[in-house]
């Protein structure tokens, strides 16, 4: 777990040194994100040619800790989000707008997001698709 | 000699436990109210509308109300959760490279469905402020808000909008994505949790990825995506667009 968890951080801090360096307008985590999927990607390219031998850091701990991050992601937004109070002022002095184009904007970005990709996929093979649970998640 | 180490035991025991105490405090208050949230959701039959993150959220805010404690005061105390957030963006390699087969597949439809995603959020809620009498400002602010808080700061500042208005925006976005987008995608007749993974990364960046994210790994890939790849063409379609746009 702690190799896993070194992994993690050390990704963050190429993705933010990379990000310094070179002014790329992405956010440090996201180039490491993309970075260890890279390399992920390219050492299982390799033990698939080389045979079944094991890498040195794409481990079963890295994946159940990415598990349990992923798993409680929601958690780590209520830090920032709390902050939501120190905008309540102006939020409300907008409060109509602000709402409208909240709710619009954002249910609009989805749908036609989904939809387009759904139309764009739709006629090839999907195999995960999600169980009509009445709209129950989790 | 006796008397000074018991004025220092008393020093150390009146000043030093005090800001660990509060840290200590407002971290299990927000872990609580988080495993509180989560609990009831279930009990509500894991309904999307009862959003855990809003949930603690609200309940934290109030806390804070009552307490009249600082938000820079609570946020000093939990900085360490919202530290992880990199170490798990990082960690959605994993469910990336493992469903690497599906986005390479999808790789024509999702560049399609960033490109309309994106421009649709961007123009409707400049647009609907606009319409709806908000100020300059707000409309300016509201424009990058589907995006991960970093970019969508950097922008709002490149364009004239407020820097703590957009994270505001992109916060509450996040929980209106979450709470509703799922429930009607799926009245739209949309079951692929590609196009529900990725809609939630472009339109609901952070707080309704999590939610996709922690359904299914495959949604959870194409939320990455969509949260990586919506930063990028957001930052690049924003200053675009408003140079179109009259006023």
């Amino acid at each position: 777990m702690p190799e896993a968890f070194l992994i993690l951080i050390l990704f963050q801090l190429l993705g933010s040194a990379l990000q310094m360096v070179l002014h790329l307008p992405v956010p440090g985590p996201v180039i490491g994100m993309f970075l260890l999927a890279a390399a992920l990607l390219w050492k299982r390219s390799r033990t698939r040619t080389d045979g079944p031998k094991a890498s040195s850091f794409d481990t079963p701990a890295l994946s159940s800790l990415s598990r349990t991050l992923i798993a409680c992601l929601g958690l780590l937004f209520v830090p920032a989000g709390v902050g939501l109070v120190t905008q309540m002022p102006v939020l409300l002095a907008n409060g109509l707008p602000i709402a409208v184009a909240l709710f619009g904007s954002t249910l609009l970005g989805l749908m036609v997001t989904a939809f387009v990709m759904h139309r764009a996929t739709h006629d090839r093979p999907s195999p995960e698709r999600i169980p009509d649970t009445g709209g129950q998640v989790l | 000699m006796q008397s000074l180490s018991h004025t220092l035991h008393q020093i150390y025991a009146r000043f030093l436990p005090e800001p660990n105490m509060e840290t200590l405090f407002w971290l299990s208050v927000t872990l609580a109210v988080f495993a509180l949230g989560v609990r009831l959701q279930i009990r509500l039959g894991r309904a999307p509308w009862a959003n855990p993150v809003l949930f603690a959220i609200a309940f934290v805010a109030l806390g804070l109300l009552v307490t009249e404690t600082p938000y820079a005061t609570y946020f000093e105390s939990v900085k360490i959760i919202n530290f992880l957030l990199g170490p798990a963006t990082v960690a959605l390699a994993i469910p990336l490279a493992d469903s690497i087969r599906l986005v390479t597949r999808s790789l024509p439809a999702m560049t399609l469905a960033l490109l309309a995603g994106s421009v649709t959020s961007v123009v409707s809620g400049i647009v609907l402020v606009l319409l709806l009498g908000g100020s300059h400002e707000v409309a300016l602010s509201m424009a990058p808000k589907a995006v991960t808080t970093p970019i969508a700061i950097a922008i709002t500042t490149q364009i004239g909008g407020i820097p703590a208005l957009t994270a505001a925006f992109a916060i509450l976005g996040g929980i209106i994505a979450a709470m509703i987008g799922e429930t009607i995608l799926r009245r739209l007749g949309i079951t692929d949790w590609r196009a529900h993974g990725l809609a939630a990364g472009i339109a609901g960046s952070g707080i309704a990825a999590a939610q996709v994210a922690q359904r299914d790994p495959v949604g959870a890939a194409f939320a990455a995506l969509g949260i990586g790849l919506n930063g990028l063409v957001t930052a690049i379609i924003v200053p675009l667009i408003l140079y179109f746009l009259p006023g």
